[in-house]
Formats: C-alpha cells, sequence, structure tokens
C-alpha cells in the first residue's frame, strides 16, 4: 500500500533518492533521542536546491507533512519521523560551495558536517567557532535548525552569532535569501527567527558562516574542589572577574568516576567537582589569563589547580570530558541527557537539588555540563528493560526541566525542543506567548506541515498537561501519551 | 512613571479604533527610518534597571532607561554594552537602541545589537503583554523572537524591558594611525581581520586610518607590535565622536548615507566624501547621492543603502526596497504582532 506522493517524489527525484522499503527507512526512524522511534512514510534525499523546491512543492500539493533531516545527531527528536509524513534528508547536499579568505566567509550547503567547515578554513588560519560536541558527524542545517552552542559558545557564540546569510526554501517552493555577507540586512531580523526554529518555517539549503582567526595557543587550568557549592561559585567568581574563558566546563563526582578509569585523564576521584577553565589567544595574553584564572579559582577554594604544559596535556584534561558520553554508556545500559538552562550564580543549588531528586526517583545522575554558561547536561542513568526505569528518568528530567524554569533559566541551552521538551513549553511560555508562536508559524507554513508536533505545544496540548502538571515530583498518570 | 496597564489600556483603545500610534523612547531617533505617523506614545517613564547581576554578564531594564545611566551602572561593575551603541546626547533609551538596530565601532569585532538582545518583554498591537527569550546566555526554546525585535523599529511591539549580554571592559586600549589612501586602508583593515589581533574598531577617512586594540595588556602590546603605526592622541574622544556620528564629516552632510557591505568590496565610486567603519564593511556617504543608482550598487555588491539623515523624508522609504517574497512576508508577520497596523505605521517600509 503505497501512499501516492512516493511515486510522484519518484517522477521529480533522480533514481534512488526516494526510500519506501521497510528496510531502506529503517535506518531513518530516529534521531539521537533513541526513545522515539517511528517508521517514516519515505525518505527523500534531494541532492540540490532544486530537488528540495520540488519535493516541498509536491507534499504541500498533497498536503503531506515534511520533516526535514540532517545528520540525525539531534537530542532532542527534532528529527523524529511521523507515519505520516516525507522525511527530507538534506545529506546529500553536502559539497563546501566556496571559502573566501579574505572576506572570512564560508559558503556551505546544509549537509556538511561541522567540523568538515573548520578542516576546511584551516590552510587559511581560520576555523568555524560553534563546536557541538557532535561536531563530527553532525550537519551545519542542523545547527541552524537547533541555534547548536557547544564548549566554546561562552566565548565565541552560539550558531545564530556566527551565520551571515542563509538560503531558504519555504513550503510553497520559494527561495528567500536571508541576511547576508553585509551586515544588519534591511527589514526584520529573519536570521535570528529562522535560527533555532526546528524545521518549522523553511528548509536551509545554503548557510554562509562566519569564520573567525584561529588563536594562536590554548592552556587549561583543571581546577579540583571538595565541595560543589565552592565549585558553582568558582565559575561565578570567575565571570564577575571579568574573564571570559574560552571554555569553562564543570563534571560532578560521578561523571569523573565514570570517564576516568576509561580515559586516565588523571582526574582525582575523590573530588566533589571539578572545573576545566581554558583561555586561548596569543601566547603572553595566556599566560597572563591562565594567572588570572588560578588566582580566581585557588579564592574561591579550589583545593588543586593543575595547569597544562602543553599541548598533550591540554589535550589530555580535556579528553576525559569528551569521552563522559561513551563513558556513560559503560556504566548504564541507557541514559537520558538533559539540557537546562540557569544563571550562574544558581549552579550549586540546583546540583544539589539534582542529588536530592537521585534519591527520589531511585536512579544516578552525572553531571557533565558548559558551567560557564550556566548550560546543565544532567546525565540521568537508567535501564529501558527494567519495567518503570524509562518513565521514572522522564519524570526526573521533567522535574529538573521546571526547576531550571523555576531559577529563572531555561529548559533548553541547546538541544531544541523537538518532542523531547514539548510539554516543558507549557511551563515556560504562557499561552499568549504560544500563540504568538503558532501565528509565526503561521506567517510560514499555512497548513502546519513542516515538522509538525515538534517544539511548539498547542494550547489545547497545554490544557490537558496543565491538569496533570508535575506536582512534588511525581507524575500523577506516567502511563498517557504526553504528546 | 508610565505604568503597564495604562499603556495596554492605549494600546487597545488605539487598536479598536484603529487608530495610529507612534512609539518614542527620548526621541534622539525621530530623524531614523520612515515619516513620524500617529499620536505619540511615550515610554520614556518607564525607566529603571530591573537586574544587574555581574556574575551572569547580564543586564535587565525597562526599555525607557536612558543609555546613558545603563552604561554608567555596568561601567560600575567593570562591564560594558559591547555593540556601542550612539547615545545621542544622552538622550537614546534602552528601547529606541534596540528598536533600531543601530550598533557603533566595535560591531564587526564584538557583535550587534541583535547579538546581545537575550529576551524581551513587550506589549503587541491588541495590548497583549508577551515575553520572549529570557534572562540566562542560553535558551533555544521557542522561536527566537526577542532577536528579531532588534531593527524592527517599533512596529511590532512597544518594548517595556530589556534583557541584554554584556561584556567586561577590556583592561587596556589602544589606537594607532596610519597614513593611507581608500583603497590600501581597505585591504589593510581586511587582511588584520583574517589574523588574530584584538582589534575593536578600525575608521579611515580623509587619507587616515584609526585602529582601535582593546584586551589584555600582553595581548595589545603584541598586536601593537605587530601592525606598526603611530599612536594617535586624544582618541579617547575620536571614538566618541565616531561613535556618536560627531565628526565634522557627519555634522557638515545635509544627506547622509550608511551603505553596507560585504567586507571585501572595493571603494564605491560615488561622489562626495565617504568614511569608512566597520573594518570595511560600513561605507558613510556624505551629501547628495543618486539613491536609486546607489541602491543598485549596493545590491549588485551584495550589500544594501539607507538614507540615513536627510531634510526631508523620502516616500519610498529609507531603506533598500525588499524582495517581493520577503515584502509579502513581513507583512504577514507585522499582521502576527500588530493586526490593526497601528505602531509606527511606514517607519521601516511605507507598506505596512
Amino acid at each position: 500500500m503505497h501512499h501516492p506522493i512516493i511515486e510522484r517524489l519518484r517522477r521529480a527525484l533522480p533514481a534512488g533518492a526516494v526510500l519506501s522499503s521497510s528496510e531502506d527507512l529503517k535506518p531513518y526512524e530516529c534521531d539521537a533521542l533513541t526513545l522515539y522511534r517511528q517508521t517514516p512514510l519515505a525518505v527523500a534525499l534531494p541532492a540540490d536546491e532544486a530537488q528540495v523546491v520540488a519535493v516541498l512543492r509536491l507534499c504541500n500539493e498533497a498536503q503531506v507533512p515534511v520533516v526535514a533531516r540532517g545528520a540525525g545527531t539531534g537530542l532532542s527528536g527534532g528529527a523524529t519521523p511521523r507515519a505520516d509524513a516525507v522525511l527530507l534528508s538534506l545529506a546529500r547536499l553536502n559539497r563546501i560551495v566556496g571559502i573566501d579568505a579574505l572576506a572570512r566567509t564560508a559558503r556551505v550547503q546544509p549537509g556538511v558536517r561541522n567540523l568538515a567547515i573548520s578542516e576546511a578554513a584551516a590552510p587559511h588560519g581560520l576555523y568555524y567557532a560553534p563546536d557541538p560536541s557532535s561536531q563530527i558527524a553532525c550537519t551545519i542545517g542542523g545547527n541552524v535548525a537547533e541555534n547548536s552552542g557547544g564548549v566554546h559558545c561562552l566565548k565565541y557564540g552560539l550558531t545564530v552569532h556566527n551565520l551571515l546569510a542563509l538560503r531558504v526554501v519555504t513550503l510553497e517552493g520559494e527561495v528567500l535569501q536571508i541576511g547576508s555577507a553585509a551586515p544588519d540586512s534591511p527589514g526584520y531580523d529573519l536570521l535570528a527567527l529562522l535560527t533555532g526554529s526546528e524545521g518549522l518555517l523553511g528548509v536551509v539549503t545554503e548557510v554562509t558562516v562566519r569564520l573567525i582567526p584561529k588563536p594562536q595557543c590554548a592552556r587549561v587550568v583543571l581546577a579540583v574542589f571538595d565541595d560543589m557549592t565552592k565549585a558553582g561559585r568558582a565559575v561565578a567568581d570567575v565571570i564577575a572577574a571579568g574573564i571570559i574563558p574560552a571554555g569553562l566546563e564543570m563534571m560532578d563526582r560521578a561523571a569523573i568516576a565514570a570517564v576516568e578509569p576509561f580515559v586516565r585523564a588523571g582526574y582525582p576521584l575523590d573530588a566533589e567537582a571539578i572545573l576545566l577553565c581554558e583561555s586561548d589567544g596569543a601566547p603572553a595574553e595566556v599566560e597572563e589569563e591562565i594567572l588570572r584564572m588560578e588566582a580566581v579559582l585557588r579564592g574561591a577554594g579550589a583545593r588543586e589547580c593543575r595547569v597544562s604544559r602543553d599541548e598533550a596535556e591540554r589535550l589530555r584534561f580535556w579528553a576525559g570530558r569528551k569521552a563522559a558520553f561513551p563513558a556513560m554508556g559503560a556504566l548504564s545500559p541507557d541514559y537520558y541527557c538533559m539540557d537546562g538552562s540557569i544563571p550562574r550564580r544558581r549552579l550549586a543549588a540546583v546540583l544539589l537539588a539534582i542529588r536530592d531528586m537521585e534519591g527520589r526517583y531511585g536512579l544516578r545522575c552525572a553531571n557533565v555540563f558548559h558551567a560557564g554558561d550556566g548550560n546543565l547536561h544532567p546525565l540521568i542513568l537508567f535501564d529501558s528493560n527494567i519495567a518503570d526505569e524509562v518513565a521514572r528518568a522522564e519524570a526526573f528530567g521533567a522535574e529538573i526541566l521546571e526547576l531550571c524554569v523555576r531559577e529563572g533559566g531555561s529548559i533548553t541551552g541547546e538541544h531544541g525542543v523537538g518532542m523531547e521538551k514539548i510539554a516543558q513549553m507549557c511551563v515556560q511560555f504562557g499561552s499568549a506567548e504560544l500563540a504568538t508562536f503558532h501565528a509565526v508559524k503561521r506567517a510560514f507554513d499555512e497548513r502546519g506541515l513542516l515538522n509538525p508536533g515538534k517544539a511548539v505545544p498547542t494550547l489545547h496540548r497545554c490544557a490537558e498537561l496543565g491538569r496533570l502538571h508535575v506536582r512534588g515530583g511525581q507524575l500523577p498518570h506516567p502511563e498517557l501519551p504526553r504528546f | 512613571m508610565t505604568d503597564l496597564q495604562s499603556l495596554e489600556e492605549r494600546i487597545r483603545a488605539a487598536a479598536a479604533a484603529r487608530r495610529p500610534l507612534r512609539i518614542r523612547g527620548g526621541g534622539s531617533k525621530d530623524f531614523y527610518g520612515g515619516p513620524l505617523e500617529g499620536e505619540l506614545l511615550e515610554i520614556g517613564g518607564l525607566a529603571g534597571i530591573t537586574l544587574c547581576e555581574p556574575t551572569e554578564l547580564v543586564v535587565s531594564a525597562r526599555a525607557g532607561t536612558p543609555l546613558q545611566e545603563l552604561e554608567r551602572v555596568l561601567a560600575g561593575h567593570g562591564q560594558m554594552l559591547g555593540f556601542e551603541p550612539p547615545g545621542f546626547d544622552g538622550c537614546a533609551t534602552l528601547g529606541g537602541a534596540v528598536a533600531s538596530g543601530l550598533s557603533g565601532p566595535r560591531r564587526p569585532y564584538c557583535g550587534a545589537v541583535r547579538d546581545f538582545v537575550l529576551g524581551v518583554e513587550m506589549i503587541d498591537g491588541r495590548g497583549e503583554r508577551l515575553r520572549f527569550g529570557g534572562k540566562v546566555i542560553k535558551n533555544v526554546a521557542g522561536f527566537d523572537l526577542s532577536r528579531m525585535m532588534a531593527g524592527s523599529l517599533g512596529t511590532l511591539g512597544v518594548l517595556t524591558e530589556v534583557t541584554l549580554k554584556t561584556v567586561p571592559r577590556p583592561s587596556v586600549e589602544c589606537t594607532v594611525r596610519f597614513e593611507m589612501d581608500q583603497a590600501q586602508a581597505l585591504d589593510s583593515m581586511r587582511l588584520w581581520a583574517t589574523r588574530p589581533l584584538p582589534l575593536s574598531a578600525t575608521e579611515w577617512e580623509d587619507g587616515a586610518l584609526h585602529v582601535r586594540m582593546s584586551g589584555a595588556e600582553a595581548a595589545v602590546r603584541a598586536a601593537r607590535r605587530e601592525l606598526g603605526g603611530e599612536i594617535a592622541d586624544g582618541v579617547h574622544d575620536r571614538w566618541d565622536s565616531v561613535r556618536e556620528q560627531q565628526l565634522p564629516f557627519f555634522t557638515a552632510a545635509r544627506e547622509l548615507w550608511r551603505v553596507s557591505l560585504p567586507v571585501d568590496s572595493p571603494p564605491l565610486p560615488v561622489p562626495g566624501p565617504t568614511l569608512i567603519e566597520w573594518g570595511g564593511s560600513l561605507r558613510w556617504l556624505s551629501g547628495p547621492q543618486d539613491g536609486d543608482a546607489l541602491r543598485a550598487l549596493a545590491g549588485r555588491l551584495g550589500g544594501h543603502a539607507t538614507l540615513y539623515r536627510a531634510p526631508s523624508k523620502p516616500p519610498s522609504g529609507p531603506f533598500q526596497p525588499l524582495s517581493a517574497a520577503m515584502l509579502s512576508l513581513h507583512k504577514r508577520l507585522k499582521t502576527v504582532f500588530d493586526p490593526h497596523g497601528i505602531f509606527n505605521r511606514g517607519r521601516l517600509y511605507p507598506e505596512f
């Protein structure tokens, strides 16, 4: 039983660009949020902008929803397929159109990997700054859709700060040129609006990014703390001292215990928390900044500060941080990576509250995160083979996010809302804001065919969830469908 | 003191009567954008800093807060606004700075107004209070409507409170001067920008290029050795004059054009004096221009031209016209926020 759209897509695209057999569809049934799986109606693999236009026109005509997908590394289910929707993979639009060293820009297609941009720019002494931890695999198109961050965004900004222009195809198949290499394009800042819009407003077919000169050198301080409150305060103190580290990451005891046997980065197993605080720039500047960082960290109560002596040691200090996710995989059959953000001064209080939740949910939680920008990544460890652990992990995660909102933060710092946090959107935003989001969506996509059911909950859904609102950490009816 | 409730009521009444409103903070930018139409809606009374937390590099203030006051308080914490907005004799307000989207000399090296906006509170054209973004550095929940307010010239709603990211003040600043013609200056600025140098402003006019460096002492010292040039005297005032458009170049101009271009664009073959900022991507032109020809030229180079200030406001509007598709999208977005078209009619484009 084939949907008629499949035949129409086959006629419009080259051979092999439309997948519809169940074994071909299997690899596309989820993104990196594997809790949600669904076989799509079909997968379309256009190879250029004209083919993207053709797919969108046909889907619009037939009123078939479209879910765009890059590399499928997203952690919030932004690219989770739907049974009634065509999955539009941008993977074949993977050409670097051009690097202009003097203008410090790169024009790339959406399927180009994040790291490939920096690799291509390296001969010119330039690079693309945002570096999500999946940067080996994730694509720039996905980064734009999610407004991805990374370890270095405290100093160098998020995706939105490093884009100059986009080519975007609307559902009607119209190509829009958004932004430009010239600053401050006339009219509304649609570049900001499109960035992080999670595939709800249009499909990106070309991205112009800003490249920046590679810093001459980098060094990192590994600061060891016996007390979480002191570590949290140290983060705030570094910023208050007027220092913007190139990276400022924290790992708690559980995270250290998970990675150290795995990586042997030299992290002390008896520490409550460690901070990795990096400085980059000209050698003399780094020297001076490292001294200031050390003084602040010691002043905040670090029991020990180790400064990387050479590049090999710097990479070893970072190796543990970078291996945190695979290490968790070895520690627990499953883990759930959360992504809330809070004001820095509330770090310690929130981490202590999470520790308290561990007891209540009967699940362990390790913390490895971007402390410098207050972006938490609690990793909730669970085993999906144990009857109610999935539900407990989800409820635990939901409580953390709601705590972030209460502390003045956000339910997502960099992973996006997707499917995962759609219920918490009702906690962070009121009905007037949600109604505005829906109206903005309609201004681009009147019939709601682009990535439906993601990022912005319906008011009806929020009303339903309002009655189910998490109280005292207990979701009353975890068996009910959430979306 | 303007209170939110009476603002809301006035907006609702205006919406019901389809009566246009003209939003005004300090009135310092009345010269900018299209015609001023409608009954005055003053928000200057809606002032005061509501959150200033040095550990967060975040500041929130009501939209009518004078920029000058905001900058003074930030300076007390060793911080500043990274986009260096013009203050226009102390009249400019935070809301106006965001709504106009005008950034100063530091913009290419540190970021534009929109890059520092973290959140806004506003009232839309139905009189509904809305809150977008937040007060933390990282927040990707919901569409980024707060950044979209930067440069929207009040056509989408009345900003009532804005939260901005701030930056630490650099410990050292140093300006060097070079004698160069325009082409040499453009080449030099482009070349330097490809190297890891602590540049924070560039400005060329009449054969002289000024380059400001900011940052840690060691970095500035090393950069100064690398660049050469002579140390410029009295530069602090000079950068203020550039930021405030108070150099004789600006004050003598009856008609002032602002042309935004990709950084690798050549000198423009136009009449009258030119002043260059932003590493070559901002060209100020003093004196009358053939507007259509200038816009066509800027468009061919991948940029756009704005009639920044003129004795009279042109009917076609001061900004580079949008493509048909973009204009229709702009109208739809305008309708989302301001369905009755009451706010700042024609201030951005004559069509809405």
